[in-house]
């Protein structure tokens, strides 16, 4: 379960969070819509403690993610983020940026660990593309390579970061598919994402996020059905 | 064809000259890259204010002449510490520094050129700092910093002709010897110049070859 209690955050003079309270149960999919500099995806590096909060507590199956004491290496293992910029490793093959991470961190051998990545890569559509280096791969199936590489610390949270803003758009399909498999799989997930349709068919709840503020958090149908806050409905309005 | 005086003993005393000239460059190019890589490493991790010293310190190694560098610690050695050290030790000394302030720019330019989001998603696996800089940013940093690095190498090389300020004969030196000698400066300087190239045509083609081998496009 991850837990947030009245997180505030701000980049110098700029307040990016203002007070965010949201509990995300096990198996859940929450999407975070929302225009940009509302916050959402500062939210997401925040969870992982790849950014430091003001005040307030991020708590990940109960260990407090900004205490002194966590060991921020080892919660991450358990929390995979895909961003939006896919961030391959060059100088490493498809199936070598996949192993790094459980060889290295996990301290996995080496078969092990390229059986574990050839069933990940598998599974997002790359097990053709194993010995490819990622310069030769398009966009979207770097961005499935991504999402393998994270699985591949079986994760029990992902993250997802407009993890198709960056995309062709006739590459945002086979990526919004694999999020969708993942989903069907059970896999606790929250995903930042500008794809209303994608929001509307995957998510458990959708909330709105609107500068710094979560304002209104409810199920799909109400969301895009019955939204209450007139912000929602600006928003909706807009990207309709 | 013509007439010339050189004999093979000669060639020999030029080819140990050579050897010196290698020798020197090999000792002062290693030590000098891996000193070249803790201060381009301190140099990112303090950032720019807090590294200041540091910067002066190299500083100082980029912009004096090296030959000034060359005699004045040697004298520095010698007169005021009253150290016996040879003119060897002394050149390997000087040059090593001299290489590490300006590896140290190479290594932090290949740093700052890893992408922070690179880094991000290394971190984001779980990767420590010293995983992140052991298996995404030294493969990526070298393959960056490499063509600069074997500029900076053949520089040094022949730069290490000035040593013979501190009592070392090196090819250049040894070239110099023969000339009084031989009276043939063209030919000889020929000859000399002959061996610098083959010392650094190996070291060049390896540089040509490693960066084929590291591109992927």
């Amino acid at each position: 379960m991850i837990k947030i209690q009245n997180v505030h955050k701000s980049f110098g003079p700029l307040k990016v969070l203002k007070g965010i309270d949201l509990t995300v149960e096990k198996g859940e999919v929450v999407t975070v819509i929302g225009g940009s500099g509302s916050g959402k995806s500062t939210l997401l590096t925040c969870i992982n403690g790849l950014e430091p909060i003001d005040t307030g507590r991020i708590l990940v199956d109960g260990t407090e993610v900004h205490a002194r004491t966590t060991d921020l290496n080892r919660l991450r293992q358990n929390i995979g983020i895909v961003f939006q910029q896919w961030n391959a490793f060059p100088h490493l093959t498809v199936l070598e940026n996949v192993t790094l991470a459980p060889r290295k961190v996990l301290g996995i051998g080496k078969a092990e660990a390229e059986a574990i990545a050839e069933k990940q890569l598998r599974h997002v559509g790359l097990g053709e593309k194993l010995s490819t280096f990622p310069s030769r791969l398009s966009g979207g199936q770097q961005q499935r390579m991504a999402i393998a590489r994270a699985l591949a610390m079986s994760p029990d949270y992902m993250l997802f970061d407009e993890v198709t803003s960056a995309l062709d758009p006739q590459l945002v399909g086979e990526v919004l598919e694999t999020l969708k498999m993942l989903a069907e799989e059970g896999m606790t997930m929250i995903c930042v994402t500008h794809e209303m349709a994608f929001a509307r068919d995957v998510s458990d709840r959708v909330a709105y996020f609107h500068k710094g503020i979560m304002a209104e958090i409810g199920a799909p149908e109400q969301i895009f059905g019955d939204p209450q806050h007139p912000e929602t409905r600006a928003f909706l309005a807009s990207v309709r | 064809m013509f007439d010339t005086a050189l004999s093979a003993a000669d060639l020999v005393f030029l080819a140990k000259g050579a050897g010196m000239t290698i020798l020197v460059t090999a000792i002062s190019v290693a030590i000098g890259t891996l000193l070249g890589i803790l201060f381009g490493v301190i140099r990112v991790q303090l950032g720019a204010t807090l590294s200041l010293p540091l910067t002066f310190f190299l500083d100082i190694f980029r912009s004096v002449p090296l030959l000034i560098q060359l005699v004045l610690a040697n004298a520095f050695m010698g007169m005021v510490l009253r150290l016996q050290i040879s003119g060897f030790t002394v050149a390997c000394g000087v040059l090593s520094l001299y290489t590490a302030a300006y590896c140290a720019e190479i290594v932090r330019g290949g740093i700052d050129a890893v992408p922070a989001t690179t880094r991000r998603a290394a971190r984001s696996l779980g990767m420590s700092w010293m995983q992140d800089m052991r298996y995404i940013v030294a493969p990526l940093a070298t393959r960056i910093a490499l063509p600069s690095w074997i500029g900076l190498a053949l520089g040094v090389m022949k730069d290490s002709a000035l040593v013979y300020v501190v009592q070392v004969t090196e090819l250049l030196k040894s070239t110099q010897i023969l000339i009084t000698r031989l009276q043939e400066p063209l030919f000889l300087l020929l000859i000399c110049g002959a061996f610098y190239f083959l010392i650094s045509f190996p070291l060049a083609r390896f540089g040509g070859y490693l960066e084929k081998r590291w591109s992927h496009d």
